[in-house]
């Protein structure tokens, strides 16, 4: 690396729902050995209109800056909803990135997350945003439904600056075929192997080799490193420090109990708990694992003083799900009948959608060059009933506007994955209205003039032909 | 200034079947069932007809479209057809369609059907159905409790009524057309109801519960109209006559303009002061014998009584507690039930509401019929619909007198 690049911004999105692994084991208690009702934290669970994508877009929207767009975009995720279909691409058109970036998936490991980074550290010329982001489902009563969560964390790297947050100073891989856990494409589930196997066998094999290279080759002692970032259990993580000689240092383990692992993002989710908790001069490792390391030597810089606490927030933002077999359903998990309205066809008019590509991924509507009026959709009439002149709308992006809350109706009778489905009439900050969907929002919560934003959401799912589509839906401040 | 349509069409015959879950029914059995009462009533035959409108809104689990299921389902000398659909405000377009035609000079008698079989769907509540290519990519699928449930939050809201105290309003409104409807043999609800059960009613769609909303009916309603002069050589002596016959349809102001508050419908007053004016009606509140009204929820019927002129704005559910809008009341509204009672098959609504106004000023109504303000029977009487939801729809306002009354 010619000139050490820099963490410029972080974002962080962690769903708001949380099930408590406590009503995880009552619910499962009578399938699993005595021993799991101990079980602390709670793990972050996706609303029924959430995935890898839309929490990529709410976690890269949380690390935008005003004053530069990036370069490039790293999609980082083993659960991108579609196959076949540019993930990053979706990505960036709903953050109405310009259409000649870079844009680059990453999957296939749970190392992506580390990986993007040291690729992106690579090319520090360049402003690039990357988001990782994993929902990964799991079989009820696993091992892993207790121990995963969903959740997004992105970071923009590129040259430093005085509001730089950390700086990679040296970076590491080693590459092994050893499989910890794995998930054959189109499976559902990861099947995973022995904890202590892991552990013995490969953990404490790579990790102290990669750590002592990546000190050797900056020249410095494991007693300066302040920080430990590591995914995996309090016991690996341990085990593995002290073979690392970093004992001393600090591991934030928030997200693992507040959170749950998250799959690619975890090393990252965790990097963004690390920074909150560090002073600027603090060293830091990260560790990323999946078929081999990735180790990554950072340093606080002095912009830590200045930024937000984006890991803490998401982590405050909480609301419990009360109902194991809600969430089941939710990750369609059991086959709930929600009677004959679900049977709607959504069949997408593909031409339609490319054409409004603007209005539906990007949340553009059109503001009058005449008289000042917004309007969603844009028009080629205005709507002010005191204008209506024709072809005078530019886009106007609406995305990051503020709303309130005009009406609204909890509708027992619609269709919902989540009854009731909320919706009602929004009015944007600078003028113009819309008939919305709400997310994140309960019953018996909402109220007329409550102020809004808005989100980046799975609208419906096309069930006979596969195929997810999203929206923009407001949820409350 | 065009002239208008006042008194230049009257009605010589009317019929409506009975309304409800009429599940031996097809829609052709529903029509020949409307078609036969009318063709009575109006004492002609059928190959006299010059043209006919269809009224049908939901074709895809119902007629199918075009105008051809009329003409066959009544074996129609092939004359002119056509087929018309304006959401609720289907069956008064089908009106609007063969009044016009008489008047234009073109038909000498035209008949306007409207019909609806919504229960060969196999669920409750009204079908699905698309609202078009690219507003299913944005739009939510709202229901139609859940758009008009809308307006009582926004309601509630401007004029600082508690849920509590809009929802007492809105019950006696129900509570109301029940009581109505135990008194038409053709209504599909014909019992009673008390504010209690309404307000411990199922929810629906906040703050509506299943007894704030209007019956999912199968039904036919049509009307026989002409010239006053031919229907004069018919033998006929007592006259209905159309006064006015507007609509208003929302141009995107609702769903995209921040100037529309969500608390009322933006459309109604605008057909209404039009059709006011058509009918050379100064004061309807005074002037205005009876009410039909798109009553598809209890809180459309509220607002509709302050969109119509009838209650000062804010003071309409002062007006429903105070029976302004019972049998007994000033303005009765919904003395046949209205859709809440009466049924709402969707292409037949507007008709049906044309039907009762028809009744009352022939002094047909039965047990139901009423004196009017002068004690000998009503003279003048308006129907409304609603077609779509709030944030975009079609209203309609149509004003029936006798042709004696004067305007």
């Amino acid at each position: 690396m010619s000139k050490p690049a820099a963490i410029l911004r972080m974002g962080v999105h962690v769903p708001k729902l949380r099930l408590a692994r406590s009503a995880i084991a009552a619910a499962m208690a009578w399938a699993s050995p005595p021993g799991r009702s101990g079980a602390r934290g709670a793990r972050a669970l996706c609303n029924w209109d959430e995935d890898a994508l839309t929490m990529a877009v709410e976690a890269a929207r949380s690390a935008h800056d005003p004053d530069g767009a990036p370069q490039s975009v790293l999609f980082c995720s083993t659960t991108a909803p579609f196959a076949d279909r540019d993930d990053a691409v979706m990505l960036a058109s709903a953050l109405d990135l310009s259409d000649s970036i870079d844009s680059l998936n990453l999957g296939a490991s749970l190392r992506a997350g580390t990986s993007g980074l040291i690729s992106a550290a690579r090319r520090g010329d360049a402003r690039t945003l990357l988001v990782a982001s994993d929902a990964r489902l799991t079989r009820a009563g696993s091992p892993q439904e207790m121990t995963y969560g969903d959740a997004a964390a992105a970071l923009l790297l590129g040259p430093t600056n005085p509001a730089a947050l950390a700086s990679v100073l040296a970076t590491r891989t080693l590459g092994s075929d050893f499989v910890d856990h794995y998930r054959m494409s189109g499976a559902s589930f990861d099947y995973g192997l022995e904890e202590r196997w892991i552990r013995e066998e490969s953990l404490l094999q790579l990790i102290p080799r990669a750590v002592s290279e990546l000190l050797a080759a900056a020249g410095l002692n494991a007693g300066a490193i302040g920080h430990f970032v590591m995914p995996g259990s309090a016991v690996t993580a341990k085990r593995v420090a002290e073979a690392c000689g970093l004992q001393a240092a600090q591991r934030d383990a928030r997200a693992l109990t507040e959170c749950g692992d998250a799959g690619t993002a975890m090393p990252l989710l965790m990097l963004a708990g690390a920074l909150e908790t560090a002073a600027p001069g603090d060293l830091i490792i990260l560790i990323g694992i999946g078929q081999g390391v990735d180790a990554v030597l950072l340093r606080a810089e002095a912009g830590l003083r200045l930024a937000g606490k984006v890991f803490a927030g998401a982590l405050a933002a909480q609301q419990e799900e009360p109902s194991y077999v809600r969430y089941l359903s939710h990750r369609a998990l059991i086959d709930v009948d929600f009677g004959m309205r679900a049977e709607r066809d959504q069949r997408t008019a593909h031409t339609v959608a490319y054409r409004k590509r603007d209005a539906l991924n990007a949340f553009k509507g059109g503001r009058c060059e005449h008289c000042g009026t917004v309007q969603f959709p844009r028009s080629r009439v205005c709507v002010n009933p005191q204008c209506r002149q024709t072809d005078t709308q530019v886009a106007h992006r609406l995305a990051d506007s503020r709303g309130r809350v005009k009406s609204f109706t909890e509708d027992w009778q619609a269709y919902a994955a989540r009854p009731p489905y909320i919706y009602g009439n929004v009015e944007f900050a600078e003028g113009g209205n819309l008939l919305m969907e709400f997310t994140d929002v309960e019953a018996g919560a909402l109220k007329v003039d409550d102020a809004v934003r808005f989100v980046y959401r799975i609208k419906d799912e096309d069930r006979a032909r596969r195929f997810r589509r999203y929206f923009w839906k407001a949820t409350t401040v | 200034m065009a002239s208008g349509i006042k008194d230049k069409v009257v009605i010589v015959g009317m019929g409506c079947s009975s309304f409800g879950e009429r599940w031996s029914c097809g829609p052709d059995d529903l029509m020949v069932e409307a078609f036969d009462e009318a063709l009575a009533d109006a004492g002609i035959v059928r190959d006299r007809i010059d043209a006919a409108w269809l009224g049908v809104f939901f074709d895809e689990q119902n007629t199918g479209k075009s105008s051809l299921p009329l003409s066959m389902a009544l074996r129609l000398p092939n004359v002119p057809t056509t087929r018309v659909e304006n959401l609720c405000a289907t069956g008064t377009e089908s009106l609007r369609g063969a009044v016009y035609a008489v008047a234009s000079g073109a038909c000498d008698i035209a008949l306007a059907m409207g019909v609806e079989k919504l229960k060969d769907t196999g669920f409750s509540g009204l079908p699905e159905r698309t609202k078009g290519t690219f507003e299913d990519l944005y739009l939510p699928t709202s229901t139609a409790p859940g758009a008009f449930a809308q307006l009582a939050s926004a309601y509630a809201a401007k004029h600082g009524y508690s849920m509590t105290e809009l929802k007492r309003a809105m019950a006696h409104i129900s509570c109301k057309s029940h009581e109505n409807a135990t008194r038409n043999p053709k209504a599909h609800l014909r019992h009673r109801i008390t504010p209690q059960q309404v307000l411990d009613a199922p929810a629906i769609s906040y703050p509506l519960g299943v007894l704030d909303c209007c019956g999912v009916s199968d039904g036919a309603a049509c009307a026989i109209v002409t010239t006053p002069e031919i229907a004069r050589e018919l033998g006929k002596r007592d006259l209905v006559s159309v006064k006015a016959l507007q609509l208003a349809p929302s141009n995107g102001v609702e769903m995209g303009h921040q100037s529309w508050d969500g608390s009322h419908t933006l459309t109604t007053p605008i057909a209404a002061r039009r059709a006011y004016a058509e009918a050379g009606i100064a004061n309807p509140r005074e002037e205005i014998d009876l009410i039909e009204v798109h009553d598809c929820f209890s809180i459309t019927e509220l607002v509709l009584m302050e969109d119509l002129g009838f209650s000062d704005v804010g003071r309409a559910p002062h007006d429903v507690l105070d029976g302004r809008y019972d049998s007994g009341g000033a303005i009765p509204c919904q003395i046949d039930g209205g859709l809440k009672c009466f049924g709402h098959p969707i292409g037949a609504t507007g008709l049906r509401m044309a039907y009762e106004i028809y009744l009352q000023l022939l002094g047909r109504a039965g047990e139901r019929q009423l004196r009017g303000r002068s004690g000998h029977g009503p003279a003048i009487g308006l129907t409304h619909n609603l077609g779509g939801i709030p944030n975009r729809n079609i209203a309609s306002v149509s004003i029936l007198g006798l042709l004696s009354a004067s305007h």
